[in-house]
């Protein structure tokens, strides 16, 4: 065993998890985007994934849709499913004990699995390829197409939100909405729109995910359970920062593929928490959150 | 005696009780068109029960709450803003984290005819729209409250006086039609105080604002108010002209005690 350390595995591994991190990064935003906008833990979060995947599925093989079509019709039906979940059971629960809110959450969790299940049936589908294949080899190494260009999606879109939360009306609302809901009202800005805006926009986001994921790997209601692993990037993150859920999910990415590739695949599940609990014992509120955040 | 400017905003025997409290009894007052009006009376009277009744944050039991002789009672706050009432907090409500510029840009957030896919076509309508708005906000509040100097400050670095500045700048922006001030001068210096009572009568002077003003600091109120009300227990015991309201036995107990309300009447 003198062969020597195989750097450009490790350079090959450490670029594949960095770029898987964009995947993670992005469904963090979602949990991160109704933290900050409504201060609900939002379990379902997964399910927002899951059923852009299905929605997704049926219009574009089942219906034939065209991908164009078939995708702004799914993000258009999320987004409405969402924005019915805000209106009928987040609202009625607005300044309800926060654990009440969480609890409704983990229900509607359940109850969108059961759904899709009753729907479309536990076998796995088939997803069409969305994104390009073609590996990249830049110098030695070798990234698969799906995951470079997932990447760049996700980054895409994480910067649009960020820059419209930043500098657009709306988003500056939403932002004022969401740290003094009583200001904000007097100010003209209607909360419970904004409030739902941010449902919405989160479904989006989780539907986007939810798609290439499924199209990179398959199609099933475990896709369901896939942003449970992501809650271990919105913690680290902290769970009210945006450029905490970025900087976690690329930590979290390169964690579990440096894990897989020299720990195995056993590890691989319980080695990010494990760094997650460490970090949390040193930043008890994330790397990036605000302190005092409640924690569960 | 002159004729007495119309009532822009009015409250007729409003009543407001959370269980067994009762905040408001019954009150009713008119803030008239162009003029300073204070509501005083010692804490607890449900001054500021009274505001938040007039901002729509509390659905009173009973009576009502006139804006341009429009019954507003069952418009929701952000409907009420976009009508023209503004107002201030007791306690500092800035965003923190957000610029001093940016906290008082929302001010002006009902007035453009943004929606959350406006900022797609930035380059249209939208930005003119914000252009002008930015200016008229430039002009017209930044300038005029002399806030100039730190607007791209976030307002947390801010001293206390100053945000409370850039709060009355945020209402401003909104272009109000009534301005409703909850504590402007709480807490401030004799300077700050100063300052803030003529930026209060030149707002009142110069665009014809209608103010509706809390406070306690008897000073301001006597110096810069056409009229007075005086809530104690939720009820009001006395209104007039400040020189009349001073004069009044029921107010001088409310505030003075008893023994004192007899010295004065003797």
């Amino acid at each position: 065993m003198n062969a020597g350390f195989d750097w450009v595995a490790l350079a090959e591994y450490s670029a594949i998890g960095l770029l898987s991190g964009g995947l993670l990064a992005l469904v963090a935003l979602g949990f991160v985007l109704i933290y900050k906008g409504t201060g609900v833990i939002n379990f379902a979060m997964g399910e927002f994934m899951m059923l852009g995947a299905y929605f997704f599925y049926t219009a574009n093989v089942m219906w034939k849709l065209p991908t164009a079509l078939a995708l702004a019709l799914t993000l258009a039906a999320v987004a409405l499913v969402a924005a019915v979940i805000e209106r009928l059971l987040l609202r009625p629960l607005s300044g309800q004990p926060v654990i009440s809110v969480l609890m409704a959450t983990i229900g509607l969790a359940s109850a969108l699995h059961g759904g899709v299940d009753a729907l479309w049936g536990g076998n796995n589908y088939e997803m069409p390829t969305l994104l390009p294949r073609k590996p990249l080899t830049p110098g030695d190494i070798l990234i698969p197409g799906q995951v470079f260009w997932s990447f760049v999606l996700a980054a895409v879109i994480i910067t649009a939100f960020t820059l419209y939360f930043r500098f657009s009306k709306t988003g500056i609302a939403m932002r004022a909405a969401a740290s003094d809901p009583l200001t904000a009202y007097v100010l003209g800005i209607d909360v419970r729109r904004t409030q739902a805006l941010t449902w919405m926009f989160a479904g989006i986001v989780g539907a986007v995910a939810g798609i290439v994921v499924a199209s990179m790997t398959s199609l099933s209601p475990a896709l369901g359970s896939a942003a449970l692993g992501v809650l271990a990037v919105i913690i680290l993150g902290g769970l009210d920062s945006i450029a905490g859920a970025i900087v976690a999910g690329l930590v979290i990415g390169l964690i579990e593929s440096l894990t897989a590739a020299y720990l195995g695949g056993k590890v691989r599940d319980i080695v990010p928490y494990a760094t997650v609990l460490v970090i949390l014992l040193i930043r008890p509120y994330g790397l990036f959150g605000t302190r005092q955040i409640e924690r569960l | 005696m002159n004729s007495p400017a119309p009532p822009l905003l009015q409250v007729d025997d409003l009543h407001l009780s959370f269980g067994g409290i009762k905040a408001l009894q019954g009150v009713s007052l008119a803030a008239r068109a162009g003029q300073i009006t204070a509501v005083i009376g010692p804490n607890g009277a449900g001054k500021t029960s009274l505001f938040n009744a007039i901002s729509g944050f509390y659905r009173p039991q009973q009576g009502s709450v006139r804006f341009a002789g429009e019954d507003i009672n069952r418009h929701k706050p952000a409907r009420r803003a976009a009508m023209g009432l503004a107002r201030t907090f007791q306690n500092v409500a800035l965003f923190r984290g957000m610029s001093v510029l940016d906290n008082i840009k929302l001010g002006g957030h009902t007035r453009l005819h943004a929606n959350p896919l406006s900022a797609l076509w930035y380059l249209g309508p939208a930005r003119r729209e914000e252009m002008a708005l930015r200016r008229e906000i430039e002009r017209d509040v930044i300038d005029f409250l002399e806030i100039d100097h730190v607007r791209n400050h976030s307002v947390a670095s801010l001293p206390y006086g100053l945000q409370k500045r850039v709060e009355l700048a945020r209402a401003l922006a909104m272009k109000p039609q009534v301005l409703m001030l909850d504590e402007p001068v709480a807490g401030m210096n004799r300077e700050e105080t100063e300052d803030m009572a003529r930026f209060i009568l030149d707002i009142q002077e110069e665009r014809g604002v209608t103010v509706l003003l809390i406070e306690h600091d008897m000073g301001l109120v006597m110096d810069i108010s056409n009229h007075v009300v005086v809530l104690n227990f939720g009820q009001v015991i006395g209104q007039g002209t400040p020189a009349e309201v001073r004069r009044q036995p029921e107010v001088v107990r409310a505030y003075l005690g008893g023994t004192a309300a007899a010295e004065v009447a003797a």
